[in-house]
């Protein structure tokens, strides 16, 4: 099973990590190469903070975080910690979900 | 008022690079155009710096996308809706893509057609102190003012606003806790260059190499792990301050690379050949003896002879006489306020191990144990007991010192004590409106010789009475 954090403002990656209180988590189960089950879920933070996102992320046994801007801190916490982490990325999450189960997700890119 | 433009004809306009767009980036300050909806038509080279996000990427984002700012999510118009058509001011910060938090001055506005529609919309980004949390409340930590008596300070309060006035590099040197960071900003803040950004580098902090990348900034993929371009500090600075600290460990490469910065102003970028033009100026700190350093072969003289335009000695805290009193009931009040305490002073012994010691680390050191003190202090006496211990036994106790009964070498005597410390702190402030009414009382009140007399400009006399309420 593959797990990825999004944070997440409506319907679009946030432009923060630090700042999103809606979390979108999604767990991938993979049957063949092509098909697979997708279980969704959002969480929602009291009080957003990098500390409490990167403690759900622990928590959620996250493999892959996607995101906008994040600090350097932060960043460096989540890939010490294993955690993937692709930033620098724009756009509404169904397409950002799409390009990221496709493989063809990579920092910097705009899916608007 | 904007006459019916349409963001297509904006656009147009902004694109032709020898008019709007050319004007917008020499801009010292970022600049976003936006339509009516939040939507970036535009973004100029400072905000390019700033935020490092290429204009290529940035058109056609929402402002929130190509910004990231906090207030994005904390009331700005462009997301909430405008109550009134007017403009907003905010501190606030934003987080770059090399993922650095940077500290900005926001300020939104609507761009109104005759109708008073909202036809676009402005927005400026500066680079804000990183101490913002503190100007947030009110100031009350003071680290931004300078205090002081003494004849070696009160020389260097009166070259400050002429100093100022200069673009000319200016050379700071002193021990360590002295005082060069402030001062720098001070005259950063005194200068023409105020709107500009005020950029700090610490060459002791960082590698050679990361120090190139962070001094001229570098292409993507230019080194290992490099997946952004970086625009570095000499860029992110234009318009303002570069304030280089700790110059004495600039490797000798940089030294030359420096050198050639400060003789045509263009910024090479590590894996790029295209330079870019910057106006910056440039203010460097040193704790060692550059001279010596020269001679040692380990300091470029041509470099130094650059530098050394304007150089301005920070006299160390021991040899300040009876500023050490002023900055002891300096720190005490701000130390009081902030953690809400509320203290007499000092106790007999406390305050002669206070006067009699020699304070290696300077203002940072005797700043340092004030709040120690204070935050250690269970009655409303600091004794001698709310001192760390290590003062007792450090390098900056004179011999055979006994605080009960030594026979100290104090600067000033108790009367003396009493006469300083009921004097009102010299701060420059105060230095500055002494100046301006000494200079109007020569000129008979004649603002434009006064401010001749002070080597200011006219707007900057009139806007410094304005402010100290001189009329």
């Amino acid at each position: 099973m593959e797990t990825t954090l999004i944070p997440i403002l409506d319907n679009d990656l946030a432009p923060r990590f630090d700042l999103a209180s809606d979390v979108l988590i999604v767990s991938v189960t993979r049957e063949t190469s092509a098909m697979g089950k997708i279980d969704e879920k959002v969480v929602v933070l009291d009080t957003p903070s990098p500390e409490a996102m990167c403690r759900l992320a622990l928590a959620e046994n996250i493999q892959t975080v996607i995101c906008a801007g994040i600090e350097k801190e932060f960043f460096d916490f989540l890939e010490w910690k294993g955690i993937r982490v692709l930033d620098d990325i724009c756009g509404p999450v169904d397409a950002i979900l799409e390009a990221h189960f496709m493989g063809k997700i990579s920092p910097g890119q705009s899916y608007y | 008022m904007m006459h019916s433009v349409n963001p297509a004809q904006l656009a147009s306009l902004i694109n032709d690079k020898d008019s709007l767009s050319g004007l917008f980036d020499e801009l010292p300050l970022g600049v976003a155009v936006m339509d009516p909806h939040g939507t970036v038509l535009m973004i100029n080279k400072a905000y390019e710096t700033l935020t490092g996000v290429g204009r290529e990427h940035a058109v056609g984002l929402k402002c929130l996308h190509a910004l990231r700012c906090d207030y994005c999510v904390k009331g700005c118009p462009v997301m909430f809706g405008w109550d009134q058509k007017k403009g907003h001011k905010s501190e606030a910060n934003i987080i770059s893509r090399s993922r650095e938090k940077i500290f900005v001055r926001l300020t939104v506005a609507p761009l109104l057609n005759e109708a008073g529609n909202i036809r676009g919309i402005i927005e400026t980004v500066t680079p804000g102190s990183s101490h913002s949390l503190d100007e947030a409340m009110g100031g009350t930590f003071g680290l931004g003012e300078l205090v002081g008596r003494s004849p070696q300070i009160r020389k260097i309060f009166s070259m400050t606003p002429s100093i100022a006035q200069t673009d000319s590099p200016v050379l700071i040197t002193g021990e360590t806790g002295t005082g060069k960071d402030m001062l720098a900003e001070e005259i950063h803040n005194e200068s023409d260059r105020n709107d500009g950004p005020f950029i700090k580098v610490n060459c002791g902090a960082l590698p050679e190499k990361l120090l190139e990348s962070e001094l001229f900034g570098h292409t993507k993929n230019a080194l290992p792990g490099a997946d952004h371009a970086k625009p570095g500090r000499l860029r992110m600075a234009h318009g303002g301050t570069l304030f280089i600290t700790e110059i004495s460990d600039l490797p000798m490469q940089l030294q030359t690379k420096l050198l050639a910065y400060m003789d045509d102003h263009v910024v090479y970028p590590v894996g790029s050949t295209r330079g870019v033009r910057t106006d910056v100026r440039i203010m460097v700190a040193s704790h060692h003896n550059l001279d010596g350093m020269v001679k040692q072969k380990s300091f470029r003289q041509d470099l130094l002879y650059r530098l050394n335009v304007i150089q301005l000695n920070l006299p160390p805290l021991r040899e300040r006489g009876e500023d050490i009193l002023l900055l002891q009931d300096h720190f005490m009040k701000m130390f009081q306020t902030r953690f809400g305490k509320t203290l007499d002073g000092f106790s007999k012994n406390a305050e002669k191990l206070l006067n009699s010691y020699a304070y290696p680390g300077n203002i940072r050191e005797l700043r340092n144990l004030i709040e120690y003190a204070v935050s250690f202090c269970d009655s409303t006496v600091v004794r001698m007991r709310h001192l760390p211990g290590y003062m007792l036994q450090g390098p900056g106790l004179p011999n055979n010192h006994t605080p009960a009964t030594a026979n100290h070498p104090v600067r000033t005597s108790a009367m003396d004590t009493d006469v300083v410390r009921n004097a009102p702190p010299e701060r420059w402030e105060d230095v500055q409106r002494t100046m301006i009414l000494d200079a109007l009382v020569k000129t008979g009140g004649k603002k434009k010789q006064a401010a001749e007399l002070l080597g200011w400009g006219r707007s900057t006399l009139w806007r410094k009475m304005k402010n100290f309420g001189i009329e």
